[in-house]
């Protein structure tokens, strides 16, 4: 006789248990819920420049990530530049990418689904007339991102579509992107 | 609550600041009907006699209706008596009114989740000469200056609104935040209908997987009127009004609005047929299926190819902007501490454990789906006066000891 085997419980690797704990703990001090992000950058030379990230604070904290992380940034050949790094405007897409892809993730495993693979491609049109100041008409920024996900998962394609949706809702990037934010640039 | 209390032979008072219905009296506009069909105004001892069990209550239609119920009960009433503050005392609670004074052992408050238009704080950026009011100053289209119109807010309020000034000859643009899309009609029945059939709307508060969100969801963006059209935005689309995103900010005259707007009308279109398909599964499993029409899925949610991400409302030629961006409650006179950071009062299902003696209704979803509806006064008032009278009995056996 076959015996009906239980179910793997559901792992994307994500802890929703402890996000959730967060959430509970957060409700009644919603002062340890203010956090600032900060990342420092270094001119190299040319259009090259190294941002780090270290410290943040949150949870009425100076917090630390485990190691220091760096991004290099510069602008391809094209542009008359050496092409060290990834532009900044790709480094907004991969920005955007890793936003919605752990969101996907917490998301699916707060609703029970098991992701076997997740991949998108984005893709985000810029008239560069804007930057090059040819045209006051143009925006500097993309006029558009279009984002496009592949997912294989124990789920229907209505529930990937709704995991996809709600992790737009509660993405920060996304957020930052779709919004404006008030930006003050000065010189110490 | 009152008729619950006299069958319980509960002394009490029922304090009202104006006339009975005040609110539909005074602070609605003038072609708003019920959202809920005649039928399903159900109190108890006190149905629709008429023979339009399907349509939907004009304002004079609703005030006449509770006026009735008034008359049939016969409460213990005070009208044009406002109360001033609600305070605990040794033993229950001082209520404070211009009629006079109360002491009392037990408290129901029973003003409503909607007592005060709530603006965005981007309203203050709005550029002066542009008239701005709230659902709750709106009339109709004739009250509003001629030109185009920017209502902020998609929920039944803010659709409906729209709807009726675009259709006035004032251009419309229509700021869409989060939003429920629903159908009035699915399979030839209302959505109440399906609501009520399928159990829906008597989900319990301490069931309902996530009750502060559930709590906090905006009305279905359907309206009742006589055709029964549909108000959703393709609807509104199809009448001319230009779709936007979310009002995000307001800078140098020009609004700046949020490109969100694609995934908000995905999420809108998801849910919506999450409900149908809930209707469906129910309509299969209660064998159904054949007495109600085929099942269908509305048209997702048209939008062009790229929204508009700003709009100059000088050049836009707007006039005047409606903010239908939801109601909260007013509590300014209630000094128990029992309200959270927002203002919302806390409680379990009606019941303020914080402060014993105290009782709130007819908020969303307070012990039910349909709390915030007509059609749950009556189960809601058995409960909580079951445990009213709970409470009272147990403060005289105190007080005998």
């Amino acid at each position: 006789m076959a015996k009906a085997k239980k179910p793997k419980p559901v792992n994307n690797g994500v802890n929703v248990e402890a996000l959730f704990g967060a959430q509970e703990a957060l409700k009644n001090a919603p002062e340890a819920a203010k956090f600032k992000w900060r990342s420092t950058v270094k001119w190299i030379n040319g259009t090259h420049s190294r941002s780090t990230v270290e410290g943040f604070y949150g949870l009425g904290a100076e917090q630390k990530h485990k190691k220091k992380f760096t991004f290099d940034a510069d602008h391809p050949e094209i542009f008359a530049a050496a092409d060290q790094a990834a532009t900044p405007v790709e480094i907004v897409l991969a920005s955007l990418a890793s936003c919605l892809t752990a969101g996907v993730a917490a998301v699916a495993q707060a609703r029970k689904v098991q992701l076997r693979s997740v991949s998108a491609t984005l893709e985000a049109g810029m008239d560069v007339r804007g930057i090059l100041g040819m045209d006051e008409d143009v925006r500097n920024g993309f006029d558009g991102i279009k984002v496009t996900y592949k997912i294989d998962a124990d789920a229907s394609p209505e529930d990937i579509k709704a995991i996809v949706a709600q992790s737009q809702k509660r993405s920060a990037v996304y957020d930052i992107i779709t919004n404006p934010t008030n930006v003050s640039v000065e010189v110490a | 609550m009152s008729s619950r209390l006299a069958a319980r032979s509960i002394d009490h008072v029922v304090l009202e600041r104006g006339e009975v219905a005040n609110t539909w009296r005074t602070e609605r506009w003038d072609s708003l009907t019920l959202l809920t069909p005649n039928w399903q105004s159900r109190l108890p001892g006190f149905g629709y006699e008429g023979d339009d069990p399907d349509g939907f209550r004009t304002m004079p239609e609703t005030i006449a209706f509770l006026e009735g119920y008034a008359k049939r009960v016969s409460p213990p009433l005070q009208t044009h008596c406002p109360v001033t503050a609600v305070r605990r005392t040794a033993d229950g609670y001082e209520v404070v009114a211009a009629q006079g004074t109360w002491h009392c052992r037990a408290v129901v408050l029973a003003t409503g989740a909607f007592n005060i238009a709530q603006v965005p704080a981007v309203a203050a950026a709005v550029p002066p000469g542009i008239a701005q009011l709230t659902t709750a100053q709106y009339r109709n289209p004739q009250q509003l200056e001629a030109g185009g119109v920017m209502v902020v807010g998609a929920a039944a309020s803010g659709a409906q609104i729209a709807d009726e000034i675009h259709r006035s000859g004032r251009p419309v643009t229509l700021a869409v935040g989060e939003h429920v899309r629903a159908p009035r009609t699915y399979r030839g029945r209302d959505i109440q209908w399906w609501m009520d059939v399928s159990g829906l709307n008597d989900e319990r508060y301490d069931k309902v997987e996530n009750l502060r969100r559930a709590r906090a969801l905006s009305s279905f963006q359907i309206a009742g009127y006589r055709d029964r059209r549909n108000i959703d935005l393709n609807a509104l689309t199809s009448l001319g009004v230009n779709l936007v995103g979310r009002l995000a900010g307001i800078r140098e005259g020009k609004a700046q609005l949020s490109g969100s707007l694609r995934n908000l009308c995905e999420l809108a279109d998801l849910k919506q047929n999450r409900l149908l398909k809930t209707f469906d599964e129910w309509a299969a499993a209660n064998g159904a299926s054949e007495a109600v029409d085929p099942p269908h899925r509305p048209e997702p949610t048209r939008l062009e190819a790229s929204p508009p991400l700003g709009l100059d409302f000088a050049r836009a030629g707007i006039r005047t902007i409606l903010w239908a961006t939801g109601f909260r409650p007013d509590y300014a006179w209630l000094e128990v501490p029992v309200l959270d950071a927002k203002g919302n009062i806390r409680h379990d299902g009606g019941v303020v454990t914080e402060a014993p003696g105290l009782y709130v209704m007819g908020l969303p979803f307070l012990r039910r789906r349909k709390s915030s509806l007509i059609d749950g006064a009556g189960d809601d008032a058995r409960d909580l006066s079951a445990h009213l009278a709970a409470h009272l009995g147990a403060r005289a056996t105190e007080l005998a000891n």
